[in-house]
């Protein structure tokens, strides 16, 4: 099985350590920033405090977005910002060029917003990814969420605090809606992150597991996973093998849907017993993981792990 | 998109892949010319997405002429799990020696495919004893590792090398046509040693269909799901009276299964995506509408960014146009939502503070 190396840290790269003069101003690109999802979102994340340095849109390079640059290509962006992280916002047949382009200019983390990226174009920006020593976000999620600090992504602002816990979700509205139920109840979050919907996730929940495990700022992680695939059984059996010790709790979207229907995201399938609610939650039980029934449910569990 | 069992074999056949001679039929002329074509004995095989086809009686044998009208007739209008057929395939009997088991499937955790193989075909994979799994990159199977494989199957001499030839070629098929998933159960090992593909069950990944023109002839989607694609919106149809409307597969699919644990019935599942305006809402109430078994509506709404009135302006304006005349009970998160109440007061349609409750009302108005 394969893990993130640990020398990725996630944290370096998003927002720095507390004290450092740029702490939370690490420039960003957004790729496709003159669309109308990536100028829509572009806006609110400068709002939110993200440092957006430059944008891309080819053939609109020399043009400004608010007052944020925009190049024609990643390697003229990324020259110009010293940026690492990209945001890309371009539609789903254009994500593979975008994003090869992007870790040729030396990107390390990509964020990749867009849904229907073909399945064979993630494998292939993995790979790629891989080689650059780099690591992508989705595609298909929300993006990523230090909450009061910066965001790159099209999360709304208002579900987050800023707090010691952290949210993994392979849905972006139950990311919303759960964080909403934490931050309700005073537990905040040091990171959220959307998996994606998609079968292919650039970071799955092991490796996002590997981002936070060896952290002290972080005390409890919340999963919030759905039907389809073995990502929550992978993630159940990593749980035991390393022995992980912060608490989780999970959350399972999907319990009720019928067996061989796509529920939305192209993710969310059930083959037989493969990928089912059943065996996600059997699997967590053996690593004492216990699982909500609804999302308000989750904070009542993460307050009984975290007084044991 | 899953491709029907003679899809899939149009496929094959185009990548060498070896299957009975067989004919389509949709009508009892066109399978009395399919038996003439083909001889007999035969086979006749319902056309269908689901699964479980063979248990369902759906697959049936057919000796002569004689017996192909009453039999073609009654699987033309044998229902299986729901779904009707489109068309029977008819096909020759093979001279089969042995079966095995074959797909080459998307692994999702490992990012790259998958070859299960099993000298026990005919039977369900998750049943079959000895299987042989190997990891196949997405640029394809190499001849050694199918090899490998055939060795350890236990097969021998000539059907080594048919077996080489035949899972580098359905390799092939799977990368270029970008399947998530296509399985062959059972592949029939010949008289001759040679392989032959009996079943087919391809599945496309629908996110790359940009690139395949030459499969959009195999789609098949009802008027209903045509239109909530247009409109970017995910539906998937239910068995019971309660339309689940959404903004988010993850947060629709939660609130179904709150439904079902409430002791309701969802009928629709629709996932209306990021863009929560007076426009979106109504048009997913007219894919709504459209459904008749829906007895009630409700919409859970989670965005913080949603303007609460704006999607009160759009059921009014649904009742208004009489586009829909069930009650709607409504969660919505987000600002203006005191003004929203207001607009709704005295319509059929109610909000609530949270899903819970939006969902006890529901379910109790259903099941009074």
């Amino acid at each position: 099985m394969t893990t993130v190396e640990k020398s990725f840290n996630i944290f370096d790269i998003l927002v720095g350590n507390k004290g450092d003069k740029d702490f939370g101003k690490k420039p960003v690109v957004i790729q496709g920033i003159t669309g109308s999802y990536g100028s829509t979102h572009t806006r609110l994340m400068k709002a939110y405090g993200t440092n957006v340095a430059a944008g891309v849109t080819p053939g609109k390079g020399g043009q400004n977005f608010e007052g944020t640059p925009v190049y024609d290509t990643m390697g003229e962006a990324v020259k110009a910002t010293g940026a690492q992280i990209s945001g890309i916002f371009v539609p789903a047949p254009f994500f593979l060029k975008a994003a090869t382009e992007a870790l040729d200019a030396g990107i390390k983390l990509l964020v990749a917003i867009p849904e229907h990226v073909a399945i064979r174009d993630s494998i292939k920006v993995l790979e790629h990814a891989k080689r650059k020593g780099a690591k992508m976000v989705g595609p298909n999620t929300p993006g990523v969420i230090v909450p009061e600090v910066m965001k790159v992504g099209i999360m709304p602002a208002q579900p987050f605090k800023a707090g010691s816990t952290v949210v993994f979700s392979r849905s972006g509205t139950l990311m919303y809606e759960v964080s909403y139920n934490l931050s309700n109840k005073g537990y905040g979050q040091k990171l959220c992150l959307g998996i994606g919907g998609d079968p292919i996730n650039g970071t799955n929940l092991i490796e996002a597991f590997d981002l936070i495990r060896d952290r002290n700022d972080v005390d409890s992680v919340v999963v919030v996973g759905e039907i389809g695939g073995d990502a929550e059984e992978q993630l159940a059996e990593y749980i035991m093998r390393t022995s992980f010790n912060k608490p989780v709790i999970a959350y399972i979207a999907g319990r009720a849907a019928p067996k061989e229907k796509r529920m939305g995201h192209a993710g969310a399938i059930v083959y037989g017993n493969y990928g089912s609610a059943e065996s996600k939650v059997a699997n967590y039980a053996k690593a004492n993981v216990p699982v909500a029934k609804r999302p308000a449910e989750v904070p009542e569990l993460l307050a009984k792990k975290l007084r044991k | 998109m899953r491709l029907l069992e003679y899809q899939g074999k149009e496929l094959f056949d185009q990548y060498g892949i070896r299957i009975p001679r067989s004919h389509l039929a949709n009508t009892i002329q066109e399978a009395k010319e399919g038996g003439r074509k083909l001889g007999y004995p035969l086979v006749l095989k319902s056309q269908l997405t689901v699964g479980g086809r063979g248990k369902a009686g759906a697959i049936v044998r057919c000796k002569s002429e004689a017996e192909l009208e009453p039999k073609f007739n009654e699987l033309l209008h044998k229902e299986v799990k729901g779904e009707l057929p489109r068309g029977i395939l008819l096909e020759e009997m093979a001279d089969i020696k042995k079966e095995l088991y074959l797909s080459l499937f998307l692994n999702r955790s490992k990012r790259c495919y998958s070859l299960i193989s099993s000298a026990e075909g005919g039977v369900e994979i998750e049943s079959a004893g000895s299987k042989v799994v190997v990891d196949v990159p997405i640029d394809g199977l190499t001849p050694q590792t199918a090899e490998d494989t055939a060795s350890k199957l236990g097969l021998s001499g000539k059907t080594i090398v048919s077996f080489v030839d035949f899972t580098t070629k359905l390799s092939r098929l799977v990368g270029e046509k970008e399947a998530e998933l296509a399985e062959i159960n059972p592949v029939a090992i010949l008289g001759d040693g040679s392989l032959m593909a009996l079943d087919a069950k391809v599945i496309i990944d629908d996110n790359a269909m940009f690139r395949h023109p030459e499969l959009k002839k195999y789609e098949h989607i009802s008027e209903l799901e045509k239109q909530a694609e247009i409109s970017g919106f995910s539906l998937v149809e239910l068995d019971g009276n309660i339309a689940i409307i959404g903004n988010g597969a993850g947060l629709v699919m939660s609130t179904l299964d709150m439904v079902s644990d409430a002791g309701g019935t969802a009928g629709a599942f629709l996932d209306f995506g990021g863009r929560a305006t007076t426009e979106t809402i109504y048009e997913a109430l007219k894919v709504i509408s459209k459904i008749g078994k829906v007895e009630t509506i409700l919409v859970n709404l989670f965005g913080g960014i949603v303007r609460t009135n704006l999607v009160a302006q759009a059921i009014l304006d649904a009742y208004k146009n009489n586009l829909i005349t069930v009650p709607v009970f409504a969660r919505i998160s987000g600002a203006e939502s005191e003004k929203a109440r207001e607009m709704l007061n005295g319509s059929k349609a109610k909000l609530y503070n949270t899903v819970e409750e939006a969902i006890v009302a529901a379910v109790a108005a259903v099941n009074k």
